[in-house]
């Protein structure tokens, strides 16, 4: 008796809000998968699924998006495009983010929620507003881009123009993820045993030696956790290159919110998604792998 | 040593001053009498003034909040549901829906959503919006008020099932009231994200559902003008004041993910 009444708890309780992610979660990605093997309709969207103008059900598929997906190698390069610049903005968000963690692990115990809060806060603030704020930057009018190019022009060189660049889209991608960068990295180096790095010391290691040799491969995990944090997001995001790109700085998102909103051709907007989260998931999956391999 | 802790001050307030600044920098200009953010011309309110008599932004604000206190509202029911199920129960599917939505990319859930709802013939409008916002904020709440249940000690509420206490009652007057910190931070979070949310909300909204983001969205797209910044700067305000009260209500639960 007891352990039916446990599964009947189990299932009111859980019951409901499972319900709620298969269909509003689970059902749409299945659809959006079914999508991407469908003709477009004839007025943009997607053909019927479950029936046509006479009422007789068709499940015919075909995988024609998925042909003109690998046939026209424009999207294969926008992707190997986006995946340049989520690989550029990890490397950068690493090189920013390892010595703040570091110096927050190393700081006294009292200090460091407030350290570490104070690289969550600005993240908290809306997304636009921060990919906004360097529209201000960057722009052509900003007192930093006047003083920039002012700057460059006593060294004989030409002006330069920051905004609608692939360079800004980079900065726009830095700033929004990195607090995914440093959070991971700090939880790592904060259960360092500083008796290693005293030990190495004894030993008559140097500090760049201790770095590499003790310091940086403990904390592999860390910078795995957070490239694949940072990674993933980078690679689907349309609003940055949209506001700070230009046309020269479109990724993958772009394409895949153009498919659905305009040119409305849905079938081929489901296979670039599909495309985007098999690699979404292989990255995720390689992160764990390695993660787990590395401490073994 | 000296010199190397100056080195690695010295790399970590360049990466504050990376963080904030930009952010400085828009509320700076929401002051400034000027129609550019160029040069600094002199102080006024006026930016702020213009903001209240814009109809579309305060259509916007209003819409915003009705969608984050509907949504929040439900899914942190939806989420303390299924915080509790996954703490007490053996559950397979339940975890990796909640964790799935927070880790995929987020278009791709705009995307499938607006997919779903065009299938149903689901007007594209508030209901959807809700609906969706609802559909994502579930993991967030979930994710808090389980670290909170795993902190909790498990005896009170056997011994209040030993005194005779029926389960519902045992939740309702000792689980719950326990773990109403961690609920109430789970809501306060879900509301900052379905106010804060652009991207699943650009892909599930309809003609006149437009949302602050979308409204934000817009004007950076067509004429930027110093009423972003004033606009951006009282919804930062806006967000900062519910996470100080969520993280002093639930501390911790910021750095649970």
């Amino acid at each position: 008796m007891p352990v039916r009444q446990n599964r009947l708890h189990k299932w009111l309780i859980g019951g409901p809000p499972l319900a709620y992610l298969v269909v509003f979660f689970a059902i749409p990605v299945l659809i959006m998968v079914v999508a991407s093997f469908r003709n477009p309709g004839e007025f943009g969207g997607l053909a019927p699924i479950f029936n046509d103008e006479t009422g007789s059900a068709r499940f015919d598929l075909t995988t024609e998006s998925y042909g003109r997906f690998f046939s026209d190698f424009l999207y294969t390069e926008l992707f190997l495009k986006s995946f340049a610049y989520a690989a550029i903005t990890t490397i950068v968000c690493l090189v920013i983010a390892y010595p703040l963690a570091m110096l927050i692990a190393r700081s006294p115990k009292r200090h460091r929620d407030l350290l570490v809060l104070l690289v969550i806060l600005p993240f908290w603030s809306n997304f636009l507003i921060r990919v906004y704020a360097w529209m201000i930057i960057l722009g052509p009018q900003s007192v930093f881009v006047t003083a920039l190019n002012r700057l460059l022009g006593l060294f004989g060189m030409e002006p330069v123009t920051l905004l609608y660049t692939p360079f800004a889209v980079i900065i726009g991608l830095v700033y929004v993820h990195l607090p995914f960068m440093v959070l991971p990295l700090y939880a790592n180096l904060e259960k360092h045993d500083p008796a290693l790095l005293d030990a190495a010391q004894d030993l008559g290691a140097n500090a760049w030696w201790r770095f590499w040799r003790v310091t940086f491969p403990l904390s592999l995990p860390g910078v795995y956790a957070g490239a694949a944090l940072v990674f993933i997001p980078a690679l689907g995001i349309f609003a940055i290159p949209d506001i700070l790109g230009g046309t020269e700085g479109i990724m993958i998102g772009n394409v895949i919110k153009q498919q659905f909103l305009d040119t409305r051709d849905w079938p081929f907007g489901s296979v670039l998604s599909m495309v985007l989260t098999v690699m979404a998931v292989a990255i995720a999956g390689l992160a764990a792998w390695v993660a787990r391999r590395s401490r073994t | 040593m000296n010199r190397r802790l100056g080195a690695l001050w010295a790399a970590a307030i360049f990466a504050y001053a990376f963080l904030y600044a930009p952010l400085v920098i828009v509320v700076a200009y929401s002051f400034n009498d000027s129609r550019l953010n160029a040069e600094w011309v002199g102080f006024t309110l006026s930016w702020y003034g213009k903001l209240f008599h814009n109809e579309k932004m305060l259509q916007a604000a209003w819409n915003s909040l009705l969608i984050g206190i509907t949504a929040s509202a439900v899914s942190t029911v939806f989420g303390t549901m299924a915080g509790y199920a996954m703490y007490r129960f053996r559950m397979r599917l339940l975890p990796l829906l909640i964790l799935a939505p927070i880790a995929i990319p987020e278009i791709l859930m705009g995307v499938s959503l607006l997919i779903f709802f065009v299938l149903l013939n689901i007007s594209l409008g508030m209901i959807s919006i809700i609906l969706s916002h609802i559909a994502f904020c579930i993991g967030f709440v979930a994710i808090v008020v389980r670290s909170r249940l795993a902190g909790m000690d498990e005896s009170l509420t056997e011994a209040a099932r030993d005194l005779g206490a029926t389960p519902w009652k045992a939740f309702r007057l000792v689980t719950l009231p326990l773990i109403m910190p961690g609920v109430v931070a789970g809501a306060l979070m879900a509301f900052t994200l379905s106010i804060d949310d652009f991207v699943i909300t650009f892909f599930t909204a309809g003609v006149g559902s437009t949302t602050l983001p979308l409204q934000i969205y817009t004007m950076v797209k067509i004429a930027v003008t110093p009423e972003v910044n004033a606009i951006s700067t009282l919804l930062m305000m806006l967000t900062l004041a519910l996470i100080l009260i969520a993280s002093k209500l639930s501390p911790g639960s910021l750095r649970a993910e």
